[in-house]
């Protein structure tokens, strides 16, 4: 069980020479680890390194592993780990069942089972039966859920949340994170959290870690 | 891998038409073509050259129409971006200008042709009241001996296009809270401006304003149209040289286009010369701290000189439309006494080539452009950085290199290589002037695309080809269209690309459009001139329709 989920094995991110992060951390299925700092210290690089999206212009050296596997080399498709922004970045040209289609693995075989999967990924973020509605027609609260659903959809082994809830309201924020959180404990998923709110790591309840201070 | 071959084919393209086309011209000039028995180096064809009737003048000419042609466009559209800038009335004078861009060069001339000539549209309005006219008075005003009518055919088409790249370049300076700060100093909208804003605005603009000068002083078609005849711009002169029968001209017409590279290289190394001018006046003033807050003479001239340059190019249009359909037509009545189809039913049958070819290398060129530059962009988004400096001066080499200095070498280098007159050799001419437009035009909907789409989407376990597919393809479809129909466009309006490498035996619209040009049959000119009109707008259209149709239920994929 040691191996199960997210391990950031002596990973140091550089910008022309200046080191921005520097961290290694064991995440436990379904336990959240928040990377807190002032906007612009370099947050964000970590979560795009262990995505493996990092700007070139950054070097970076350390190991990353998801659920036991290195995925330091591979190409971020193959890393199985989904990521929220604080945008929803619903796809535009598809409607929201599209969306979770779009998500939904391969594996998943057959027209029948892949529409059962969509409405049971939706019943489970309060949003049965809005497949096919335009993402843009949704409220900025559902917009959220159905960011949700969709990486959950997509079954990762990890999640990377990129200050998720911070262009939302106070209310909207505390329920959405709420889900968000549980569901993550619910798919025994480790959370990598970059926030600047302190509410936020508080709710998530699990390590703190400081950058850039 | 598939996309490193991108940027090599950009470069290619780019790079070697232009100096292989430059070599084909400069040896001959030289005296040097064996096909035609020139052995030997030499300066002969330089004596033939200079020894041609008011050659200088020709090439004074030249440098003129190109030097004031620029200005002008340029002043007018400084002016007006200065004086109106971020009010509602210059976002529709933009939807009304924008059009414009896409119309052919020879369609704008033969619309403001069929505007002021004496027996135009204009001398009918005031003819017989004002003028007391019962016949079309015997006046030179096409074709005037200062090219006045062809700087103003130029003008009125170059406009649209530095208004264009202005826009592209406006965002970057942060207008709205520059100009609010600078209208807190007390300065006047057009002086705040030019002293404030203009001087980070022109950099950027730089090379397409050099594009504009290298066109204007070797311009073809618009000369041949509306361009003084006795002597004819250089350019106009080098092509007859160049479509003489006898091939010993061909060492003549070489020597000139060595001429009008060094015009067009005077008329930029004068305007650099301006450009420091203008900075010093610049400096002087605002050092002085003049305000200059009492614009709003300018202010209403800025918009008058837009209005009326678009306005002059939509009236000459309605024109061309009537005299495409008329049937008798007495002078000076203002509209035809009958309207009559059958000048279509005469001219459709000859017209039916020549579509077919304009459509044909239209559509595969303008393919083929963009399909180059999504593999450029997506070879630069795999790089991580942006090309250099020096690929965009490479991007704009067939652009500021006058077209007859490397198209008379490109056309014996096909003609060497017995590839002249295909098909394929009149693409591969197009896609070098479809290839920079399409680039262009991409480069910020494609910088603009929100990354994050893309890191989702591998997040969801979807490969690069996937992702390209599904996701950056139909989000980016509507720009992509776009771009399509500017490089459509750009394709349909060319004409010495077409001329020269069509040899004649490949003709499209716009060729035979202004071969008719001295003919002088209205209603034939008016139907070949409306298909020049006609098809880069239909291209719109479609670039238009298509994406609203197949997004229509998602409203985020509207404009």
């Amino acid at each position: 069980m040691t191996d199960a989920g997210l391990f950031i094995d002596g990973v140091t991110i550089a910008l022309e020479g200046r080191e921005i992060v520097s961290l290694t951390k064991r995440v436990a299925p379904g336990e959240v680890l928040t990377v807190m700092g002032p906007s612009g210290a370099g947050k964000s690089t970590l979560l795009a390194y262990v995505g493996g999206f990092l700007d070139p212009v950054f070097s970076a050296r350390g190991r990353v592993f998801v659920a036991g596997t290195e995925v330091t080399a591979l190409k971020p498709e193959d890393r199985h780990v989904g990521v929220l922004f604080q945008d929803p970045l619903l796809f535009p040209h598809m409607s929201v069942g599209g969306n979770l289609m779009f998500a939904l693995p391969e594996a998943v075989r057959g027209r029948a089972a892949r529409v059962e999967r969509v409405a049971h990924a939706l019943e489970g973020v309060g949003l049965a039966g809005l497949e096919a509605r335009d993402p843009a027609t949704l409220s900025g609260g559902q917009k959220s859920r159905v960011a949700l659903a969709r990486v959950l959809a997509s079954t990762p082994r990890a999640l990377l949340l990129d200050e998720p809830f911070s262009k939302l309201d106070a209310e909207l924020r505390a329920q959405t994170r709420e889900l968000v959180f549980s569901k993550a404990r619910e798919s025994g998923l480790p959370v990598l959290l970059v926030t600047h709110d302190a509410a936020d790591a508080e709710a998530a309840g699990g390590d703190i870690v400081r950058i850039g201070e | 891998m598939l996309t490193r071959l991108g940027p090599m084919l950009a470069i290619g393209l780019l790079t070697a038409p232009v100096a292989f086309g430059l070599a084909g011209t400069v040896l001959p000039a030289f005296g040097y073509l064996p096909a035609l028995g020139g052995m030997e180096f030499g300066l002969a064809p330089f004596a033939t050259l200079f020894a041609e009737p008011a050659i200088l003048m020709s090439a004074l000419m030249s440098l003129v129409t190109g030097l004031v042609t620029a200005a002008i466009s340029l002043t007018a559209v400084m002016l007006f971006t200065a004086a109106w800038g971020g009010t509602r009335l210059f976002a529709r004078i933009q939807h009304l200008i924008s059009p414009l861009l896409s119309l052919p060069h020879a369609a704008s001339a033969f619309a403001l042709a069929f505007l002021i000539a004496p027996s135009g549209m204009i001398a009918r309005l005031i003819s017989p009241e004002l003028t007391g006219w019962e016949r079309p008075p015997d006046l030179l005003i096409v074709h005037d001996p200062l090219g006045l009518s062809m700087m103003a055919g130029l003008i009125v088409k170059e406009i649209p296009f530095l208004l264009l790249v202005t826009l592209a370049a406006l965002p970057q300076v942060k207008p709205a809270r520059m100009r609010a700060l600078i209208a807190s100093m007390g300065y006047g909208r057009i002086s705040g401006f030019v002293l404030g804003l203009w001087p980070s605005i022109y950099p950027q603009i730089r090379l397409p304003v050099f594009a504009v000068i290298a066109f204007a002083t070797s311009v073809v078609d618009v000369a041949a149209i509306l361009g003084p005849t006795t002597p004819a711009p250089l350019a106009v002169r080098l092509v007859n040289w160049m479509n003489d029968p006898d091939l010993s001209m061909r060492f003549l017409a070489s020597a000139g286009a060595v001429l009008q590279l060094g015009v067009t290289a005077a008329a930029i190394l004068i305007w650099i010369g301006f450009e420091k001018i203008g900075a010093r006046l610049r400096d002087r003033v605002a050092c002085a701290g003049r305000r200059l807050r009492r614009d709003s003479g300018l202010r209403w001239g800025a918009l008058a000189a837009m209005l009326v340059s678009a306005g002059a190019i939509f009236a000459g249009l309605l024109a061309l439309g009537l005299w495409s359909v008329a049937g008798l037509w007495q002078y000076p009545d203002l509209l035809p006494a009958r309207f009559d189809l059958r000048n279509w039913m005469r001219v459709l049958p000859s017209l039916v080539e020549p579509l077919a070819i304009t459509l044909f290398v239209a559509f595969i060129s303008t393919l083929v452009a963009v399909v180059i530059a999504i593999l450029c962009f997506v070879r630069e988004d795999e790089m991580g950085y942006p090309p250099g400096r020096g690929a965009l001066a490479l991007l704009y080499m067939p652009l500021l290199v006058p077209q007859v200095a490397f198209l008379f070498g490109l056309q014996l280098l096909f003609i060497l290589t017995g590839v002249q007159a295909t098909m394929a050799a009149l693409v591969f001419a197009h896609l070098v002037f479809v290839l920079p437009y399409a680039y262009l035009s991409l480069k910020d909907p494609w910088r603009a695309f929100d990354r994050r789409y893309d890191q989702i989407a591998a997040g969801l376990g979807k490969g690069p080809v996937e992702r390209f597919f599904q996701i950056r393809l139909p989000m980016l479809a509507r720009p992509l269209l776009a771009v399509a129909a500017i490089g459509f466009s750009v394709s349909v309006g060319l004409y010495l690309p077409t001329l020269l490498i069509g040899a004649g035996r490949l003709t499209t619209i716009t060729t035979e459009a202004v071969a008719l040009a001295s003919g002088g049959n209205r209603r034939v000119i008016g139907i070949y001139a409306f298909m020049q009109m006609v098809l880069p707008a239909a291209g719109f259209a479609v670039a238009t329709i298509v994406p609203a149709l197949i997004f229509r239920r998602y409203r985020d994929m509207h404009v």
